[in-house]
C-alpha cells in the first residue's frame, strides 16, 4: 500500500436515525424501562459522546444498533434503511463493531490475528492481504506493527486498547460503538489515548458513538455531547461542540470550552443526583 | 508501556536452589520419619511395617525375596496393565468429555438435559460402582477399566462445562460483530476460550484416573499395581506394598506432568500470563 491514508470513497456513510425508541425489561415482571422515546439524528462522519448516570439506559441504546439486544417501541435507520425495528432487531456485523468497557481482544490470539479476525471471517480478503493491511495499519498508528506478534496479555492495557480499536476500524464499519473505553485508566494514560483516538479519526472520518460518564472527556472528543436523563433514559440535553480540529489540550482552558463545560456540568450533575437518590431509595 | 520481550526467560525456566533445597528437605524428612516410627517408636503395629532401607533393598534386588523389584519381568507387566487401564479409560474420557462439556457450556438446551443426571451420578464413589461394572461387563477388564473412566469423565466434563461458561459475553459479542458465524465462534471462542480449565480437568481426570482404577484392580484384577499392593497385603510381603504404591507415586506424577507440560505447549498465550505477573 503506497498511501499513507485510508481515503474515504464516495460520500460519508453512517447517518444513524434513532426514533422514538423504548426499551422495557421485565425481570420477575417489574417493569424496568430503560429508555423511553429517545430519539436522535447522527450525521455521517459525526463524532457523538454519549454522557449520563450508571443505569441511564445509554448501554442499552448502544447495544440494540449493534445488535445484541431487542427494542420494544420505535425504530432505527442507518443510511435511512431500517436498521432495528421491533419485530425485526438488527444482527451484529461489522457494519457497527463495538470496543468493549472491560476489552475483548482474544487473548489466545496475537495481535495480528486479532486484527485480521474480521476480515478474514467476512471473507473479503486472503490471509496474505489481510495481514498486509492490518500491517500498515498497526504501522500508521503509532508503530504498532513491532507488535503484531505478541499475545494481548504481553501489552500494556493502553496498547490493548488502541488495537482493539483498530481491529474494529480495520472492517470499515459505518459506526464505531465504544462503550466507555478508557473507563478503568488513570489520567496520563486516558490522556493519551484521546490522542490517539483523535488521530484515528481524524485519518478515518466515520461516525462514532462514544459512551462515557466523564464529561470533560466527552467535550474534548466530540462534535456533540448528549446528556441522558437517568432511568428512564431520555435525551436531557443536546449540546455542539464548537471547538476546533484538531484538538489540543489546551482548549481545555478556552473560554468556549469552560462555558460548554458550564451548560452541561449542571445537568449531569442533576441526573446523577436523581440517579443516587433512586438508588437509595431502591436500596431502602 | 511496557512490552514483556517475548525471548527473556520466564520464572519457571530460572533454576532455583533453594526450591531444590527445600523439595530435598521435604523427602528426606519424611523418609527419616518413616524409618524412625519403624525402627524407634514402641508401637508393635508401626514395628511390624517395613522401613525405607528394606524396601529399597527389596526394590532394587537381582534376587527379591517376594518376586518383584525393578529386575523381575512381572514388575513392568503390572506397571504396563495399569498404566494401559488408565490412558484407556483417560482418553475415552477426553474424547467423550470435552466435547459434552463444550456442548452443556455452550448449548443451555444440552445443560438443561444433562446437568441434573451428572450432579446426581457424581457423588457417587468409585468403589460404589464396582458390583455394578462386573455385572454389567463380561469379565474384569472392562469392568476396572469403566469404573476408572467413569471418574475420569466427570472431572473432565465438569471442567470443560466450567471453562465454556467463565467465558466473558463480550468475546462472542466481539466475534459477531466482527462476522463470524456460529461455527467460527466454536472455534474461535469457545474452545480457546475453555481450553485452560480443560487442561485443568485433565489433570484432575488423570489423578482421579489413577486413584479409582487402583480400587477397581485390588478387588477384580489379576494384573497391575493395585492387584500387586492387595496380594502382598494377604501374602505378608509387606516391603512390596510399598513398592507399589511409589510406584504409583511415580507413574502417576509422570502422567500428570505429560498433562500439563502439553497444556502449556498448547495455550502459548496462557503460559506467558503467568510469567508475566506484574
Amino acid at each position: 500500500m503506497s498511501t499513507s491514508k485510508m481515503k474515504v470513497e464516495g460520500p460519508l456513510t453512517g447517518k444513524v436515525s434513532i426514533r422514538n425508541v423504548t426499551k422495557v425489561y421485565d425481570p420477575d415482571g417489574a417493569n424496568v424501562v430503560a429508555l423511553e422515546q429517545f430519539s436522535m439524528e447522527v450525521p455521517a462522519g459525526d463524532f457523538i459522546a454519549i454522557v449520563g448516570p450508571s443505569g441511564c439506559g445509554k448501554s442499552t441504546l448502544l447495544n440494540i444498533l449493534a445488535g445484541f439486544d431487542t427494542l420494544s417501541q420505535g425504530e432505527v435507520y442507518l443510511d435511512e434503511e431500517p436498521l432495528a425495528l421491533v419485530n425485526k432487531p438488527a444482527l451484529p456485523g461489522p457494519s457497527r463493531v463495538v470496543v468493549f468497557q472491560q476489552g475483548a481482544l482474544f487473548p489466545w490470539k496475537t495481535v495480528l490475528e486479532n486484527v485480521t479476525y474480521g476480515l478474514l471471517k467476512q471473507r473479503v480478503m486472503g490471509k496474505s492481504d489481510a495481514e498486509a493491511k492490518a500491517m500498515d495499519l498497526l504501522a500508521r498508528s503509532g508503530n504498532l506493527e513491532k507488535i503484531g506478534g505478541l499475545y494481548p496479555n504481553q501489552l500494556s492495557s493502553g496498547m490493548q486498547r488502541r488495537v482493539e480499536i483498530l481491529r474494529a476500524l480495520i472492517n470499515d464499519p459505518k459506526i464505531l460503538l465504544l462503550d466507555e473505553p478508557f473507563r478503568a485508566m488513570d489520567t496520563v494514560n486516558k490522556n493519551t489515548m484521546h490522542q490517539h483516538l483523535l488521530k484515528i479519526y481524524q485519518d478515518n472520518p466515520k461516525t462514532i458513538m462514544f459512551i462515557t460518564h466523564d464529561l470533560e472527556e466527552a467535550l474534548f472528543l466530540a462534535d456533540r455531547v448528549i446528556v441522558m436523563t437517568t432511568r428512564p433514559g431520555t435525551l436531557k440535553l443536546d449540546i455542539k461542540v464548537n471547538l476546533p480540529r484538531p484538538r489540543r489540550r489546551e482548549m481545555m482552558a478556552s473560554k468556549e470550552y469552560l462555558n460548554l463545560r458550564q451548560q452541561t456540568i449542571s445537568a449531569v450533575r442533576e441526573e446523577a443526583k436523581k440517579a443516587f437518590e433512586r438508588g437509595e431509595r431502591e436500596l431502602a | 508501556m511496557a512490552i514483556q520481550n517475548p525471548t527473556k526467560s520466564n520464572f519457571r525456566t530460572e533454576f532455583d536452589v533453594n526450591k531444590l533445597l527445600l523439595t530435598l528437605a521435604g523427602i528426606c524428612g519424611f523418609i527419616f520419619l518413616w524409618h524412625a516410627s519403624v525402627k524407634w517408636l514402641p508401637v508393635d503395629a508401626f514395628n511390624r511395617l517395613p522401613d525405607p532401607i528394606e524396601v529399597v533393598i527389596e526394590w532394587v534386588s537381582t534376587d527379591p525375596d517376594y518376586g518383584i523389584s525393578i529386575f523381575t519381568e512381572d514388575y513392568y507387566i503390572h506397571i504396563f496393565y495399569s498404566t494401559y487401564r488408565a490412558l484407556v479409560s483417560f482418553f475415552l474420557a477426553v474424547i467423550l468429555g470435552v466435547p459434552l462439556g463444550i456442548f452443556m457450556g455452550w448449548k443451555g438446551s444440552v445443560y438443561d438435559y444433562a446437568n441434573s443426571l451428572l450432579g446426581l451420578l457424581r457423588p457417587v464413589p468409585p468403589l460404589a460402582w464396582v458390583p455394578i461394572a462386573i455385572l454389567m461387563f463380561p469379565g474384569v477388564e472392562p469392568a476396572v477399566v469403566f469404573v476408572t473412566f467413569l471418574v475420569a469423565f466427570f472431572a473432565t466434563t465438569m471442567n470443560t462445562l466450567v471453562g465454556v461458561r467463565s467465558i466473558p459475553d463480550d468475546y462472542y459479542r466481539a466475534a459477531s460483530c466482527l462476522g463470524a458465524s456460529s461455527i467460527d465462534v466454536l472455534r474461535d471462542v469457545v474452545i480457546p476460550g475453555a481450553m485452560p480449565s480443560i487442561f485443568t480437568g485433565l489433570q484432575i481426570a488423570m489423578g482421579a484416573a489413577w486413584f479409582s482404577l487402583v480400587a477397581g484392580e485390588m478387588i477384580a484384577a489379576q494384573y497391575g499395581l493395585g492387584f500387586v499392593i492387595w496380594e502382598a497385603y494377604n501374602l505378608i510381603q509387606y516391603p512390596t506394598i510399598v513398592i507399589g504404591m511409589a510406584t504409583l507415586g511415580l507413574v502417576g506424577y509422570l502422567s500428570s506432568a505429560l498433562v500439563r507440560l502439553l497444556g502449556n505447549k498448547l495455550m502459548a498465550w496462557h503460559e506467558q500470563r503467568l510469567g508475566l505477573h506484574t
